[in-house]
């Protein structure tokens, strides 16, 4: 492949040293270069939301009550207190329940870190009267469950308040809220889901055959930086759309 | 190396369009995993959809021949012009310098193949695919007619009904996959799989252009690929995003699209920059002027593209403050874009000029660019834009940047580095015919295109009355562009019969100074036989003629970086081995990268069954590709490269 002279007919695990440019391996710059594109993407979904937040021109809104009848909409529900029970449509973001989803996210960006400081630490012989957290920390195959399970944990919550909103009457044809809201958070999500299939992979492989060496610790390492990068936008998707009203 | 025993070269005739000892037949290609055969099947399409694009343009220009024309029908005139630009831009000028990125990135840096040679072939194989999905609905009258910048709302189903817009979405939503796919790979073959020595700033500029292009390219295409998302959720799930009525920003497309459609401008020059970097200081056998104000001005131009999108939109009226804003900002790219110019003159100065046809259409880019340049400076201003947005002026001006600067570049890169690609050299005499017909039939098509302009001739209209001033210079444009065809067609003859019949080409063709000059043409497939490491920019020039480069510094790199990538001194090669004898480890060939971009293609084209009302062949077609899409790219990342 590079410059190196390599014996030829290598296998997947044989630990091989090309010589690169920067020392780095080619893969650990390729996800960083793609993850500076996914900015851009993610920055134009961010913006086309923020750019259409308070155009709606028909509820439900994400911060505020509104009536479906008589299109008045206010900060309190004691604004739309004229309105029938059934036509008042509640502020539709639900903080609390939210912010447990993230909680669960940022969690597993820690689980990733133990996972990739588990690979790394393979062939390490655990101390001299290592106990169940010592043995627990050593096991790579266990953070990148935990890592997979908090993500897909994630997906569920995500899953939910879309039901939930679709009942309460918003969906992806709604209004210019529902559709950036879904649009954007569903791109989110579709990210976290192809993390959960990548961790996944990688918990296979470790039960196959053992994650270690350089070569897999490069594997883990360049799906660790995608989890983290995802895990970043969710905090910005989190601040912006959600916490700011 | 690994062999004890030095390797005996492989003695075949001179001259074959491949290198000898490669295997050949189409199961070769469609495998194929190395660079320099994906950039010829680059090479190939490209051309293939260029003349495509040309006979559609060809057709446009007979229809404008005369007025109150009924060649064509006013929807079929939309449908051509539409095809023309969209194939023009992604189809033609992009994949042709994608061709060049391939062919010439590892030879120029010192390297063995691309980094991810898997990814490489993916993605040409979803351009081809995508390009097929684009080009063949016109023969059913159903091509996208939107224009090549699709605005939205006019392009949402209100407007746009039918499946023509559908193809569009989606073929540029494709297209856009292959572009990231491939920017990705570049930017990692040029960060990391340099030859020892080879610093940044040593670099052949027509890599470093690619590399400022690549950069564009992950940065601008997000873009557009999310404008995209939003129409194709508009038309086929219902969503708001371009809908008036609910409240919609009727810019918020302008502002996507030109947020990847100003960096995309600096996509399709930049490269075709590069090659005429490296052209004109080999025929006038001098430095390039200036090397590293080039590399700066370059970057800046990258730079500067990002924050100049608004020009496109003057008149929507943004207001004064956004207006001078974006007017000021276009100003200051004439600055990076006019140092290029005057570079490549003061690089001429005093040379001792070979007038071949590679250097003819260098320097004629140098010449037509300018003009462009200075219409794009006349409509930075807001005031004259307004007199001059969506009339033919801006047709003259950015065909004279995208004609006379690309394709005249991208020309000239053909004829410098066919003996390289192919072995044999094409054609100067042809040649020449091919130049002086392009270049007059150019300046005649697009010339008068300003004065139409200024007499307030619009665009996209598919014809006009008689009285206005417009017959006679529409007349002249397309005997300019009859004579355009007479140039394509010697081009396309001289280059499909140079294959086997032009003079056999040496390692060093034109006497030029950088890598991929020192060794065999067409290069074996494991480009170095030995990797060399690098001392200087002009390293072939110094073992040749060491006094020409005699001011540049000289200096080696560590001895342990050199232990460590088994490099030796710069050198030439002239034998061909077997990788094999070499002990040089290559990628196996693979079909998986095939089947992984025909899979995701027919993923993301099964959506038009939904327009079609056939909603369950629609979601059979995206699931069943779909799973087979996930299945072939476990399959290729699971099996070993090399």
């Amino acid at each position: 492949m590079a410059t190196a002279d390599t014996p030829a007919g290598h296998e997947g695990h044989h630990e091989h040293v090309h010589y690169t440019s920067t020392g780095l391996e080619n893969r650990k710059i390729a996800i960083w270069a793609l993850i500076g594109s996914e900015c851009m993407l993610f920055a134009s979904l961010i913006s086309t939301y923020l750019i259409y937040k308070g155009r709606s021109k028909v509820g439900p809104f994400p911060h505020e009550w509104s009536c479906k009848t008589s299109n008045v909409v206010g900060k309190t529900a004691e604004l739309v207190a004229g309105c029938a029970p059934a036509d008042v449509l509640k502020p539709i973001l639900d903080i609390p329940v939210t912010s447990q989803s993230t909680f669960v996210l940022l969690m597993s960006s820690l689980a990733m870190v133990l996972a990739l400081a588990a690979v790394e630490n393979k062939g390490h012989p655990l101390p001299a009267g290592a106990g169940w957290w010592d043995r627990c920390l050593a096991s790579s195959k266990f953070w990148l469950m935990a890592t997979a399970v908090m993500g897909a944990t994630f997906i569920g919550y995500q899953s939910y308040e879309f039901t939930s909103f679709v009942h309460e009457g918003l969906t992806i044809k709604t209004n210019l809220f529902g559709s950036s809201f879904f649009t954007l958070t569903g791109f989110h999500g579709a990210h976290v889901s192809v993390g959960v299939l990548w961790l996944l992979t990688l918990f296979a492989i470790d039960v196959k055959r053992g994650l270690k060496g350089k070569n897999d610790v490069l594997l883990v390492d360049i799906c660790a930086l995608y989890w983290h990068f995802v895990d970043v936008v969710w905090i910005a998707i989190f601040t912006l759309i959600y916490l700011i009203q | 190396m690994a062999t004890t025993a030095a390797p005996a070269p492989i003695n075949t005739p001179a001259g074959t369009s491949y290198a000898p000892g490669e295997a050949t037949g189409i199961w070769s290609w469609l495998t194929t995993v190395d660079h320099k055969r994906i950039g010829t099947l680059y090479l190939w399409t490209a051309l293939t959809f260029f003349i495509v694009a040309g006979i559609e343009a060809f057709i446009i220009r007979l229809q404008l021949m005369k007025p109150n024309n009924q060649l064509v029908s006013a929807e079929m005139y939309n449908q051509l012009f539409t095809m023309h630009g969209t194939t023009m831009v992604f189809l033609v000028i992009m994949p042709l310098s994608a061709a060049f990125f391939n062919y010439l990135i590892p030879l120029q840096i010192g390297a063995r193949d691309v980094a991810f040679p898997r990814l490489n072939a993916f993605s040409y194989w979803v351009y081809l695919f995508g390009g097929i999905f684009m080009t063949v609905p016109i023969f059913f009258n159903v091509a996208p007619n939107g224009g090549w910048f699709g605005y939205a709302p006019l392009t949402t189903m209100q407007f746009s009904g039918g499946l023509n817009i559908d193809f569009w979405v989606i073929g540029l939503q494709i297209l856009g996959v292959s572009s990231l796919a491939a920017a990705f790979n570049f930017i990692t073959t040029i960060i990391n799989m340099r030859a020892p020595g080879m610093s940044l700033m040593r670099m052949p500029i027509f890599t470093w252009m690619s590399f400022v292009v690549q950069f564009l390219l992950i940065l601008a295409f997000p873009a557009i690929t999310i404008a995209l998302f939003f129409l194709q959720f508009d038309r086929f799930f219902g969503t708001q995003f371009y809908e008036i009525a609910a409240g919609a920003d009727p810019l918020l497309w302008q502002h996507l699209f030109w947020v990847f459609g100003h960096p995309e401008v600096y996509i399709l020059i930049l490269p075709a920059f590069g090659l005429a970097s490296e052209i004109l200081p080999t025929f006038s056998k001098k430095p390039l002027f200036g090397y590293n104000v080039m590399v700066y001005s370059g970057i800046m131009i990258g730079f500067l593209g990002f924050g100049v999108w608004a020009h496109h939109m003057f008149a929507v009226g943004m207001g004064a403050t956004a207006d001078t804003i974006f007017a000021m900002a276009t100003l200051l790219i004439g600055i990076p874009t006019g140092v290029k110019i005057f570079n490549w003159v003061a690089t001429m100065w005093g040379g001792n000029i070979r007038f071949t046809v590679a250097m003819k259409f260098a320097i004629s880019l140098v010449a037509l660019f300018t003009i462009g340049g200075i219409s794009g400076v006349m409509h930075s201003s807001p005031p004259t834009d307004l007199q001059q947005t969506d009339t033919y002026f801006i047709v003259a001006h950015f065909h004279y940047v995208l004609f006379g600067g690309s394709i005249m570049g991208i020309m000239g890169g053909i004829y410098f580095y066919y003996p390289k690609i192919f072995g044999r050299y094409m054609s100067e005499k042809l040649g020449n015919w091919h130049f002086w017909s392009f270049f007059v039939g150019m300046n005649m098509t697009f010339f008068p295109m300003h004065y139409a302009g200024m007499l307030g001739m619009p665009r996209r209209i598919y014809t006009y009355d008689i009285g206005q001033g417009w017959e006679q210079f529409n007349l002249w444009s397309t005997v300019g562009a009859l004579l355009q065809g007479v140039g394509l067609i010697c081009f396309v003859y001289n280059f499909v019969k140079s294959r086997k019949r032009g003079e056999v080409a040496p390692n060093d063709a034109w006497g030029a100074g950088t890598l991929e000059w020192s060794i065999p043409s067409p290069p074996p497939d494991y480009n170095f036989a030995k990797i060399p490491y690098v001392t200087s920019r002009y390293p072939l020039w110094d073992i040749k003629q060491p006094e020409m480069t005699a001011e540049l510094t000289h200096t080696a790199p560590d001895a342990g970086v050199i232990a460590d990538a088994h490099a030796v001194p710069m050198h030439e090669e002239t034998q061909y081995y077997t990788a094999k004898s070499l002990g040089i480890p290559m990628p196996f060939p693979t079909i998986k990268p095939f089947f992984a971009a025909l899979f995701m293609v027919l993923m993301m084209a099964g959506l038009v069954f939904i327009h079609l009302d056939l909603f369950w062949v629609a979601i059979f077609v995206m699931i069943g590709s779909g799973a087979a899409f996930v299945g072939s790219l476990y399959g290729w990342l699971t099996s070993p490269l090399e």
